[in-house]
Order: C-alpha cells, then structure tokens, then sequence
C-alpha cells in the first residue's frame, strides 16, 4: 500500500477503514473468499477518495493563496503591471456580494493596492486590529463558501458591476488623498483607473462604468499642479492650469459625453460632470458654481451623504458667498464631527465672514483629525493666519 | 461542495392558502427538485411541519426542558431545506434564487445558504 500510495499515513489510515468496513459488511454478507485482497482492495479505494477530497480542497483554498501571493506581490510596484486578466478575476472575487461592502473595500485595497492594513485602516477611520479582523473574516469567507476566483460569467456580470465601480473609486480615493505620505500616491490612482478602463472595455454598455473612469481621469489631470515643489497642498482655485493634463481633460471630456448618451444617469456620471465643469473653466473664477451645486443638489437624491451635501455647501458659499453656505454645513455637526474636511471647511468660512477666533478653533480641530502631511501643513498655515489676523 | 439551503417564510401566510392553489404551488416545488436532480445538484430536500409542531429540548444543569413551539418566536420560520452539491458558492447562489422558496409576496420567502463543514477533509472549522 504504501508502495503504491507513497504516504504512510495516508496507507495506515485506510487499511484501518479498510477493517472497519469489514467488520460492518462480513457478518452480513458473509466472509469473502479472499479476504486479504477484498482489505487491499477497499483500502486503496478508500485512499482515493481521500486523495480526491484532499485536492478539492485545494482548489477551494486556490482562492486563499491566490490572494496571499498576491499580497506579498502587491507591495512592490515592479509587480503592479501584472496581468490584467489577474488583476479582474481577483477583483470580481475581491467584489462578491456574499462579502459585506466593508469587507469587499478592504480586501480590494489590501490586494490589489498593495496598502498595509494600518493605512487601510486610517483610510475608513477604523482601528487597526478591526481592520485586520475584518480582513480575516472575509478571507476565510471565500475559502469556506468557495467563492469562484473568476471573472462572472456574462449573466451575472452588469450586477457584480456595482460593487466593483464602489470600490474602484474607493482605491483612487486613497491615491488621490492619501493618508499619510505624499498627498498623491499615483500608484494607486493608475491603477483604479487601469482597472476601471478594463471595466469599462469589458462592459460598453454600462454608462456608470464609463461614468466612473471620466471621473478618475478628470481628477487625476490635476495631479502636476496639487501640490508645490515642497510638496505643500495647493487649492483648487490657486491651482495653475496650465500645468493641468490637458490631454486626460479632453479623454475625460469625451468619456462623459460617450456615457451620457447611454440615457442612463448615475451618481458617478453626475460626479464626473462636476469634475469636468472645474476642468472646461480656464481660470477659477470662471467656474460655474451655481451649476456645481445644482448637480450635487441632483447627487444629494441619488445618494445622499453628509459628504455630499458638504460639498453642496462648499459649491452653494461659492455661488452665492459663505453666510449661504454656513449653516448648510452646521448641519451636518453631528454626523461630520469626525471628518476632518467638515472642520476644515467651517473653519473657512467662519475666516472669509472674518470671525477669525472661531475660524482660528475649527482650523484647531481639522488639525486634531487631519492626518495627510501636505494637509495638515496648510491648515496649520490657515490657522495661524487666522489667529494672528 | 455541500451547502444547505434554508427556507424561511411567513408560515402562516402559507397555511391560508387555499388548497387548490397549494396544488398548484406544489408543482412549482416538483418542478425545481427535478430541476435540482437534472443539474446533478440535487443531495437531499424536505418540507418541515409549521412550527405549531415543534418541540424544543433544553438540556440545563443535568434537566430536561421541554417546552411546547420553537426555540425563539421569529417572523418568518424554517419551512423546509435542501441539501445540493455544487462546485462553487455562485451555483448555489443560482440554485437558491430558482427555489420557489426565494420569491417575495405573502409568503416573503429567504433563503439562507451555508456551506456545510467537511470534518474528515478539514478538521475542524476555524
């Protein structure tokens, strides 16, 4: 047996169930006329199947350690350029439905982003050992369910779809304002929007996904002027255009077009619509603000958030001066103590209405929640500014 | 892999059906285990008698409790089951969202799908 099998325990265990059959069947159907090959044989089926039940398990567990190779890859940023065919299949899984939205985000960053749990933890303002819980959980969900590690097949594709786009934006997010680093981590935001082409080509008939990517493209053409040589944090409307990426501008332009035509709106088309009126104006103050807030008015039915209508607010002070826009954003005190741009954007304007002290406190409290350097260096500069003033 | 579909629903909504649309509904039933049976899915399935039929046994400090309904009062209850073989967590999501059992209306039907642990391939479950 072990012979045959190679493995002595593997042999050892089925000749004993090998006896235990025996002694269930012989005294019922009495002995057979050669016992010892009637052992031999029933052991070695026996080894079979456990040999069969044993690779099965490993093709469940293919899944598990996909995704932690795929880990230990994802931080070195030679590896980013990997197949992209990989990249979707682990995405898709990454996405099921069977695993919470917090989950599917997390797992996606962590994979495919290449972030460490503590900054995937700061990036949903979770503790760490949660994040890492959370994590695990979900892992061991797909290897116990035997969630496929598959693109969907085209039946079930437009409907995995949305919890792929949430997360995809999600993973740009965290390029685009990181937490702790350079203000711009471009890895990321190459490849959220690498993947959300990928997406988009995939599925031509769905304008949210189209949507999405013109959205990324059109914030990510800011990237060259966000930020000073010193790698301080420059605002929308000091920003020099010029040093925007025209081209990507014209790419994000044309995507939105080609998405609106589907007759399908959508949050991330609304988005990218807000996104391309910062990118049509030449110079800041020729931004259509009232416009700006009526689309985010439109998002605010759609999905409404306390995120949302803060920067319906920041869009109305705009349009129509801070003293508008103030108590649309105390408001929100409640549900965005937390959040360190709700401080920040109180803070300013409590400051353009010149009631500095105040203005002075709030820069004073974005602080105790702001954790990007680049941002904290100009609120700490804002605040000054205001205290003295 | 193995996984138990649990269906759950208003049972009471079930009962006051009238007996010739239970006919009716019966064969939906037929229909999707043959359906379950020709896909090779098929491991076991059973109706369960409503809850007015339960008995529920607590074993505390060595005593027998008997007590009369199910071990908690819900609002949708535990009808019937099935068992199927599948190769991966999305077919038995798809043989989920075919049972009759899965469907809305008065009988707000859900199904829960857990995979069923394996102890000799695995172990134990973590």
């Amino acid at each position: 047996m072990i012979r045959v099998l190679g493995d002595f325990d593997l042999a050892e265990d089925a000749v004993q169930e090998a006896f235990v059959q025996a002694l269930q069947t012989w005294p019922k159907r009495g002995i057979p006329d050669n016992p010892g090959a009637w052992i031999t044989t029933t052991a070695r089926n026996r080894a079979i199947d456990r040999l069969r039940r044993d690779r099965t398990l490993r093709e469940k567990t293919e899944t598990l350690t996909r995704l932690a190779e795929l880990e230990r890859l994802g931080d070195d940023e030679a590896d980013m350029s990997a197949i992209p065919d990989d990249r979707l299949r682990l995405i898709f899984t990454c996405c099921h439905p069977a695993l919470a939205m917090d989950a599917r985000v997390a797992l996606t960053l962590k994979t495919l982003g290449g972030l460490t749990t503590a900054e995937v933890a700061r990036a949903f303002l979770v503790a760490e050992p949660a994040m890492a819980q959370r994590l695990v959980r979900a892992k061991r969900k797909i290897r116990d369910t035997a969630i496929p590690y598959r693109v969907p097949p085209p039946e079930l594709l437009p409907a995995r779809l949305d919890g792929v786009l949430a997360t995809l934006y999600l993973v740009f997010n965290e390029g685009y304002g990181s937490t702790s680093g350079p203000l711009v981590r471009t890895e990321l935001c190459d490849e959220a929007i690498r993947l959300s082409r990928t997406v988009a080509e995939l599925l031509p008939e769905e304008p949210e996904a189209r949507g999405l990517l013109a959205l990324m493209v059109l914030q990510h053409s800011r990237r060259d002027a966000r930020t000073t040589p010193d790698g301080e944090l420059v605002l929308l409307e000091d920003q020099d255009r010029a040093r925007w990426d025209h081209d990507a501008i014209d790419e994000g332009l044309a995507l939105l077009d080609a998405a609106i035509a589907g007759r399908r709106p959508g949050p991330y088309q609304l988005q990218a619509a807000i996104a391309a009126l910062h990118a049509r104006a030449p110079r800041a103050e020729d931004t259509d603000w009232p416009q700006i807030a009526a689309l985010y008015g439109r998002l605010a039915l759609i999905t409404p958030s306390p995120v949302v209508a803060l920067n319906r607010a920041v869009a109305v002070a705009m349009a129509d001066g801070p003293a508008r826009g103030l108590p649309l954003v105390e408001a929100l005190a409640d549900e965005l103590d937390g959040y360190h741009l709700f401080h920040a954007t109180r803070a300013d304007f409590l400051r353009r209405l010149d009631r500095g002290e105040e203005a002075a406190e709030a820069y004073r409290r974005a602080l105790e929640l702001a954790t990007n350097p680049s941002e904290r260096a100009f609120l700490e500069r804002r605040r000054a500014g205001t205290a003295a003033g | 892999m193995q996984y138990i579909l649990l269906i759950y629903g208003d049972e009471n909504a079930w009962e006051a059906v009238p007996p010739e649309e239970r006919a009716k509904s019966m064969q939906e039933w037929f229909d999707y285990t043959q359906w379950l049976r020709d896909k090779g899915w098929y491991v076991a399935g059973d109706a369960l008698h409503p809850t007015t039929r339960a008995t529920t046994v607590r074993v505390r400090d060595g005593e027998t409790l008997t007590t009369d309904g199910p071990f908690a009062e819900t609002k949708e209850q535990l009808g019937g089951y099935y068992v199927v073989d599948t190769e991966n967590l999305d077919d038995a999501i798809e043989a989920a969202a075919r049972c009759p059992g899965a469907r809305g209306g008065d009988m707000g039907g859900s199904m829960e799908i857990r995979p069923i642990v394996d102890f000799e391939a695995e172990g134990q479950p973590s």
